[in-house]
């Protein structure tokens, strides 16, 4: 059977509700950030997808510097977690509701 | 006929992973399904022929990100089971089953899927990464160089927030100070 | 020239602006003298315009502004000074004057002093551009203008709840009359297309009978109530509320003439509708009549001065109804000298008896306020009718006209009414000044008023008493404008019998009045008394019971419907619907702050509910606008296109 285009993309969306159901599910920041984590992989290969499927090079690159965020993203946020675990003593999520507006 | 096998297998990994990190109480487990998941995932970088993107995706992804995670979950203790309060898992899992099914209502509409045009065209006869190299030093040099800073900060600022006795410079101190600085630590152990 | 007009016209709205800066402040002297020295500005203006018409000059039409240019209706802010406007003009600022210089002593102690004065000169500014104006819709600012500033200064005195009944009660009489008024405009601009003197006089008589009967009729009502004419004409009345210089200019005067004036301008309209000139001069002669009965039992001394004005304009409308535009307007002039002589007499004595009106309790005081006394009793005589004062050369020629138009009912009760005026009014005079001296009986220590007090009532005097060697320089300026008609009766048996008759009539009730009043045995009625308890007595001193009926069956009702609407309807409708847009905005707010509860998790359930909000109004964009021609036509076929 021939893979086409939204073969890909219907994997890409599998993987971001997945990664959705994990943002909205967890209560421990670690383990929220690995589902972002799905979530921007589940992005590359719908960018990675459609530059393959057109012939165009613009979404591998747009997939290129998407990595090298998230590896930048993920360096500061572990940092800030890390700062406020020191502080608090604890990263589950229901007990750091501070900002109760 | 390879591709689809290939295709859907990796698919079935990789959904099988996530859905493992996702759902999983052990926050190992979790961390352990999530590096597989990002080395399927390159699988499927290699299958559409972006060969470089499936390789910085092994070596940043599942090595850089991976290996800082893991160090993260070392030091918050995290090794046990993590005790969660549970949402209501309906509308979780419904929420993202309506936005999945709209991305794709909105992506497989015929009026989006028409009007792509390319803009950089694959060249036909160069390997995958010297057409990337080609591209990447000449229309997308600025964002290169932008990522390169944004790189560097992310770096000085990790270690800012995570660093111990940042006001100290080891360096910059004579010989005899940090003897003194030892014995005054080793005499609140003892 | 146009500057005299303009000079006349803005003095008296500088003087009330210039008096508006102080009214917070206590009393200031300067006030008072600036507002009186730019009403005689006014005054003179209005003389050397008098002195310009007089002699022959061309009337003057200045267009200061548009002020209205909306499709087909252009209505300018124009002014004009013809003989009819100029012998207004007089009028006002002569009597304005006279008023202004006494007001700075009778407001001497008061605390509204300078506000008095801001008013005052406000009330004068209007009634110059009602009488200035050349169309229908500046004579209606002006109209409107006098009705506020009456209001203004009826109730002047705001703390006391009859004064400010009795001004809301003139100003709404007022309003149902200007009601009728703005009708009649109405249909004078909807059948000339303008409402410029001019242009609605020179198509007049092109319109139907029965439009110009209904136009008549509707500026009529209009002059009823600013007139106070029968059924409009209690305000008048109960207006003594305010202080006398009030009464003495806009009750006297100016204000309550306004409706004559109306009647005099619009006499070209008039004239193509005899009955309802006719009609118009049989309700004036009952008004005249009414007013006297009311008077010849009234113990309130500024009322009794009131009805005999109520009873004078009748006889003014009597002179237009029958077309004598021209001798109306001469009653008009003379009156107001002699009526606001009276008025300010009266404010004399009752400052000298401090605030009382009763004239039974007054008594003897020609030998104190020897100066009132001379002026009360000329313009009394005046207002009888008395050879040679002003009153005579007025009206005895309003008889006279009752009499050439052969409406011998109207002379009749005119007549009549001649000689009630006489006895009321000396009955007020014999019991203010004759008598003995009741006054003491009450411990009330009277004194005459300041020196330029009466310097300033002097002019009034010297008209009231000259104004009938006026009539012949009048009637020929008037002429140029206004329907001539000398009334001369062609019998002169029958004129020489007619004067010295109405003249024998009148002194006869002059003597009677003096006979039962100025004796020595008045005694303070008490209500015991035989006469007291007649029939008639009662129906007149209770002005026949009309007030009562206008408060049980009108203002009652009214009343009840008004407590009606605000109570179930404002309140419980539209203020609850308000308040209830307000209360579910409240709520809403209130609902939604639970969203911020700090939890990021829950945060994070929120930002997808938006996601997913934002894609699917992409899809539904999106289907629209690819089905968009599919659906123009049901939309069309609903008919909402």
């Amino acid at each position: 059977m021939e893979i086409g285009l939204n073969h890909y993309l219907v994997l890409s969306t599998i993987l971001f509700a997945i990664g959705l159901v994990g943002v909205m599910r967890r209560k421990n920041l670690l383990l929220l950030f690995f589902a972002t984590e799905i979530l921007l992989n589940a992005v590359n290969i719908a960018f990675a997808a459609i530059s393959h499927y057109y012939g165009d090079l613009t979404g591998q690159m747009f997939a290129f510097f998407i990595i090298a965020i998230a590896a930048s993203e993920v360096a500061v946020g572990l940092g800030l977690l890390i700062v406020w675990y020191k502080r608090y003593g604890s990263i589950d999520l229901d007990q750091i509701s501070t900002m109760k507006g | 006929m390879f591709e689809a096998i290939a295709f859907y297998l990796f698919a079935f990994l990789t959904i099988t992973m996530f859905v493992i990190t996702v759902t999983t109480s052990q926050a190992l487990y979790a961390l352990s399904a999530l590096a597989a998941g990002m080395i399927f995932i390159s699988a499927f970088f290699f299958i559409l022929g972006a060969d470089f993107l499936g390789v910085v995706q092994i070596i940043v992804y599942t090595g850089a990100v991976m290996a800082l995670y893991a160090f993260g979950m070392m030091f918050f203790d995290t090794t046990r089971e993590v005790k969660e309060k549970q949402g209501n898992k309906f509308i979780i899992t419904g929420l993202s089953a309506l936005a999945a099914v709209l991305v794709v209502v909105i992506v497989a509409a015929p009026m989006f899927a028409d009007n792509i045009r390319a803009l950089y065209p694959v060249i036909e006869g160069a390997g995958n990464t010297q057409t990337i190299g080609m591209v990447l030093f000449t229309k997308y040099l600025v964002p290169f160089e932008l990522a390169a800073v944004m790189l560097l900060v992310a770096m000085v600022a990790g270690i800012v927030l995570a660093g111990k006795k940042m006001d100290l410079s080891l360096t910059l101190m004579s010989a005899t100070e940090i003897d003194e600085m030892n014995q005054n630590m080793n005499k609140k152990v003892l | 020239m146009e500057k005299y007009l303009y000079i006349a016209l803005f003095a008296p709205l500088v003087s009330s602006l210039f008096s508006a800066l102080f009214t917070a402040m206590p009393k200031k002297l300067f006030t008072g003298i600036v507002a009186s020295l730019l009403i005689f500005t006014a005054f003179v203006s209005s003389s050397v315009l008098l002195g310009h018409i007089l002699s022959g000059g061309e009337p003057i039409h200045v267009t200061m502004m548009t002020w209205m240019a909306t499709g087909n209706l252009y209505i300018p802010f124009g002014f004009v000074v013809d003989e009819v406007s100029v012998t207004m003009m007089m009028v006002v600022t002569l009597v304005s004057t006279v008023v202004h210089v006494y007001s700075i002593g009778y407001m001497d102690h008061d605390k509204g002093f300078n506000r008095f004065f801001s008013y005052l000169s406000a009330f004068v500014f209007s009634m110059m551009v009602l009488v200035m104006s050349d169309n229908f819709a500046g004579l209606f600012i002006g109209w409107e203008g006098v009705g506020l500033c009456s209001w203004l200064l009826i109730g002047f005195w705001f703390h006391k709840e009859s004064a400010t009944w009795a001004a809301n009660e003139a100003f709404i009489m007022n309003r149902i009359a200007d009601l009728g008024m703005l009708i009649g405009l109405f249909l004078i601009y909807w059948h000339t297309g303008s409402l410029q003197y001019d242009e609605v006089f020179a198509v007049a008589p092109t319109l139907e009978h029965s439009v110009l009967i209904m136009i008549g009729i509707f500026l009529f009502v209009g002059a009823m109530g600013k007139s106070a004419q029968f059924p409009l004409h209690t305000w008048l009345a109960d207006a003594m509320e305010g202080p006398t210089p009030v009464s003495a200019l806009i009750h006297a005067a100016t204000m309550v003439t306004a409706g004559v004036y109306l009647v005099i301008r619009a006499n070209p309209i008039y004239e193509l509708i005899p009955h309802m000139g006719l009609f118009i001069a049989s309700l004036g002669a009952f008004v005249a009549l009414f007013a006297a009965s009311m008077a010849l039992v009234n113990r309130d001394m500024k009322r009794i001065i009131a009805y005999s004005t109520l009873s004078q304009l009748g006889y003014m409308f009597a002179a237009a109804g029958l077309g004598a535009y021209w001798v109306a307007l001469f009653h008009l002039m003379a009156h107001a000298f002699f009526k606001a002589l009276l008025f300010l007499g009266a404010g004399n004595v009752m400052h000298a008896m401090h605030d009382e009106l009763d004239p039974f309790k007054m008594g003897g005081l020609k030998k104190i306020m020897k100066w009132t006394f001379i002026m009360m009793t000329i313009a009394s005589a005046a207002l009888a009718g008395i050879f040679p004062l002003a009153g005579f050369f007025s009206k005895d020629t309003i008889l006279n006209v009752a009499f050439v138009e052969h409406s011998y009912i109207i002379y009749g009760v005119l007549l009549f009414t001649a000689g009630l005026t006489a006895f009321y009014s000396f009955r007020l005079v014999a019991l203010i000044f004759h008598g003995e001296d009741r006054f003491k009986l009450f411990n009330i220590h009277p004194h005459e008023a300041y020196k330029y007090m009466l310097w300033a009532m002097s002019p009034l005097l010297i008209l009231a008493i000259i104004a009938g060697v006026f009539k012949e320089p009048f009637y020929e300026m008037i002429i140029e404008l206004l329907p001539a008609g000398e009334f001369e009766i062609h019998s002169h048996l029958i004129e020489w019998l007619m004067i010295i008759g109405t003249q024998a009539y009148v002194i006869l009730a002059i003597v009677y009045a003096y006979k039962k009043y100025a004796h020595n045995r008045i005694v303070v009625p008490d209500g015991t008394s035989k006469m007291e308890n007649s029939i008639f007595y009662k129906i007149l001193y209770n002005q026949y019971y009309i007030p009562y009926a206008y408060e049980e069956y009108f203002v009652k009702p009214y009343r009840e419907l008004s407590t009606l609407f605000w109570e179930k309807i404002d309140l419980k409708i539209v203020d609850a619907s308000v308040d209830g847009i307000a209360k579910c905005l409240y709520d809403a707010g209130d609902k939604t702050r639970n969203i911020q509860d700090g939890n990021l998790s829950t945060m994070l359930k929120w930002m997808v509910i938006g996601v997913v909000l934002l894609l699917s109004l992409a899809v539904i964009f999106g289907l629209v606008a690819q089905n968009s021609d599919k659906i123009m036509v049901i939309l069309s076929n609903v008919g909402v296109i």
